[in-house]
């Protein structure tokens, strides 16, 4: 094996460990006393029919609370779109 | 078109299908802000709707309903109604992005909060389905079409 191979593995499997390692630390799925749920998400449950209208609060949540997420996720696609027109056309003759 | 029904099941099909399908995408556009769905997943239905054609009829049919200048304006284009949205709520005092500012007449601005979400989702739709069927034409191209493989001569479809 070369050594630049061996340097790799030794990198991802040190670096899978430290990361197995976080994941015990993590809590369980779905857990209600979890940050990620104590947090923002009771207040969109509770808030967003009245903030926004919108009967669905994930789209309550996409593009009203998070909506420069959106934007920019669509100017990603948008450029990811140029990004395979510039790869892939050919050029005129 | 000189082999008109080549494959008659696929072109059958598609031709039953495709109306479904495209209603089916502008469905889920509009209605992605009261039930799942959105501008991304109702972009994506609506580009493989289109796709499903081409890939059905031969690029070179579906490039006379759509030309691709009018696809890649529509990508750019539902940037830019998204971007508008939100620039346009400035324009009325209020933060970017902040739909309840915008000047609609409606009861209550939560209405108007609502209405430009859905705005914004039909921008997002846009750019997803311009973006699909632009890059289907390109891998197309890349490989050359039917009347290059044929070894007729063809300028190419991008010099029309």
């Amino acid at each position: 094996m070369k050594p630049l191979k061996l340097l790799a593995l030794i990198t991802v499997l040190i670096t899978a460990f430290f990361l197995m390692y976080g994941v015990n630390e993590m809590p369980d799925w779905g857990n209600s006393s979890a940050p990620a749920s104590t947090h923002v998400s009771p207040y969109y449950i509770q808030h967003s029919q009245d903030d926004t209208d919108a009967p669905n609060f994930v789209s309550a949540v996409l593009a009203d609370y998070r909506g420069f997420d959106t934007l920019f996720e669509t100017t990603v696609i948008f450029c990811a779109g140029m990004a395979c027109m510039m790869l892939l056309r050919k050029k005129k003759k | 078109m000189t082999n008109r029904y080549e494959n008659l099941i696929i072109e059958f099909f598609c031709r039953v299908i495709a109306p479904v399908v495209l209603l089916f995408g502008v469905y889920i556009v509009f209605h992605g802000e009261a039930s799942p769905g959105g501008g991304f997943q109702g972009g994506v239905i609506l580009g493989s709707g289109y796709i499903m054609l081409a890939i059905a009829y031969g690029i070179d049919f579906t490039l006379k309903r759509i030309r691709e200048r009018i696809i890649l304006f529509l990508s750019g284009f539902g940037v830019f109604i998204y971007g508008g949205i939100g620039a346009a709520c400035l324009l009325w005092h209020g933060n970017f992005l902040d739909y309840g500012k915008l000047p609609l007449p409606l009861a209550h601005t939560n209405a108007i909060r609502g209405l430009g979400i859905m705005g914004i989702e039909i921008g997002v739709g846009l750019t997803v389905m311009g973006v699909m069927v632009s890059i289907y034409y390109d891998l197309i191209v890349a490989g050359g079409n039917q009347k290059e493989n044929k070894g007729e001569v063809c300028d190419g479809i991008l010099s029309r």
